[in-house]
């Protein structure tokens, strides 16, 4: 038997060593390593526009510099309250959508990107959206057309659902394929996309579940719902001008 | 201290038969799933798909096999009371190295696998070799032990995701370079690859997917195991 006094030295010095070492590790890998998370994402808001990037452009073989060049050159970023006026001096991209989940709902700020792609009148605006999946959250960027009501496109991702169920809105192309031409307005009246089970039928507001993860599926109609909602006051104002 | 030193004569990396036992005993006669029976829960959790059972498998042998060395190195300093605790912290240590580096190097996988990644700290057989085989033995010979379990347990994780995989989706290896689609007309997973199908009469098996199926395919390798291996067999 060891004295205490030993077992307490033993535990503080190796934890003290342990702690150094990764302390030391996390420093020197965190500017590289948040870089990479910087491009992850902005991959991510790029990819909702996948088909407007032009021909042959596909965000999966970018390299890491020509998503910061796309990003630089043609994204507009716009922080807005949930009035949808824009707040100045803030870029979207600084916006921590897991943040402003917990905080109350009028108090909350909402990135919104818009891509201008060069050479072209159009205008496509992305926005963010996060919500509850089955064991954890999950989000995902909706790009709009210019009419602020097509869907052109959607990425999804999250932190815990299952492989190969839930977690097939982020690695099952079809699903987010099956959002564009979906519209969030019927007959003028704002009623978001549907993940449907058992299969869409009407095709401009469902899409089509995955079967085996309703509940992540359910998470995902009631985030879009609730989430593309936020960004309606905005979207009365840019449609009046 | 002179009959340690007689002992010590033997090189410090010798790689002789027992050390070669060491490395292909948890493959067959104590493989950590099929005949220990640990580490059963992330066999059922990852092994849906074969990329992150893959990925989960080196993650595995990397903390097992570094994990074995240390607590050996450390073996006759641990204070006895608190050695589970000590283990626990230089598991721990090692998967956030593990987190930390894919993160540099690879951001894309580190998002796909980190929850599991995590999961390692909880594997029974990482602590299970630590209390059962490094706390007794020397260095060299625990890194081999960790090495070996370490791949015992990604065999069997392969191989059930193989499975899983194939009759779940109809594909193999999805989410990587060299993903393909195998059996099944099923155009849900992937688009366009209706053609080149073997068995395009066959619809995916959802059971498959679920975390059940990887129950039924592991109790059905134990009995297969032990239809040839007999000496598993417990006859008491």
């Amino acid at each position: 038997m060891n004295t205490t006094r030993y077992v307490l030295v033993f535990v503080l010095a190796l934890t003290a060593i342990v702690a150094v070492l990764l302390t030391s590790l996390r420093e020197a890998t965190k500017v590289q390593a948040q870089l990479n998370e910087e491009i992850f994402e902005k991959r991510a808001i790029l990819k909702a526009v996948q088909d407007h990037l032009g021909e042959n452009v596909e965000v999966d073989n970018l390299s890491d510099d020509e998503v910061l060049k796309i990003f630089n050159g043609s994204v507009e970023q716009k922080v807005l309250d949930m009035d949808g006026s824009e707040i100045d001096g803030m870029a979207a991209e600084d916006v921590d959508m897991a943040k402003e989940k917990k905080k109350p709902e009028e108090e909350r700020v909402l990135p919104l990107f818009i891509y201008s792609p060069e050479g072209s009148e159009d205008n496509f605006y992305i926005v963010s959206v996060r919500g509850n999946g089955l064991w954890d959250e999950i989000w995902g960027n909706i790009a709009f057309e210019s009419d602020l009501n097509t869907i052109t496109g959607a990425t999804f991702d999250h932190k815990g659902e299952t492989p190969g169920l839930g977690a097939e809105i982020k690695d099952n192309p079809t699903f987010a394929k099956n959002f564009k031409g979906t519209k969030i307005y019927k007959d003028g009246a704002y009623v978001s996309v549907e993940v449907k089970k058992g299969g869409a039928q009407d095709e401009t507001h469902q899409v089509d579940g995955i079967s085996g993860a309703t509940v992540t599926a359910d998470g995902v109609s009631e985030m879009l719902y609730r989430g593309i909602k936020y960004y309606e006051p905005y979207f009365e104002k840019a449609r009046s001008k | 201290m002179a009959e340690t030193a007689v002992q010590e004569k033997e090189p410090l990396l010798a790689f002789g038969k027992n050390e070669q036992k060491l490395l292909s005993d948890p493959l067959n006669d104590n493989n950590p799933i099929t005949v220990q029976v640990l580490g059963i829960c992330s066999a059922l959790a990852v092994t849906s798909l074969v990329v992150p059972s893959v990925v989960m498998s080196i993650a595995v042998v990397f903390v097992c096999a570094f994990s074995s060395l240390f607590t050996s190195l450390l073996r006759n300093y641990i204070p006895k009371q608190v050695r589970m605790i000590v283990q626990l912290v230089i598991i721990a240590s090692l998967v956030t190295v593990v987190e930390l580096t894919l993160q540099f190097l690879n951001y894309p996988i580190y998002k796909q696998l980190s929850v599991y990644i995590g999961l390692i700290i909880t594997n029974c057989i990482v602590m299970g070799r630590l209390e059962a085989f490094a706390m007794a033995n020397k260095p060299w010979r625990s890194f081999l032990d960790g090495v070996g379990n370490g791949l015992g347990y990604g065999a069997i994780l392969i191989m059930v995701a193989l499975i899983r995989e194939l009759f779940g989706k109809g594909s193999l290896f999805a989410g990587s370079g060299i993903e393909m689609k195998i059996i099944g007309a099923s155009t849900d997973y992937f688009i366009n690859t209706q053609t080149n199908t073997w068995f395009a009469w066959y619809a995916n098996n959802n059971l498959m997917v679920l975390p059940a199926a990887a129950m039924f395919i592991i109790g059905i390798f134990i009995w297969i195991q032990r239809s040839y291996n007999t000496k598993l067999v417990d006859i008491s």
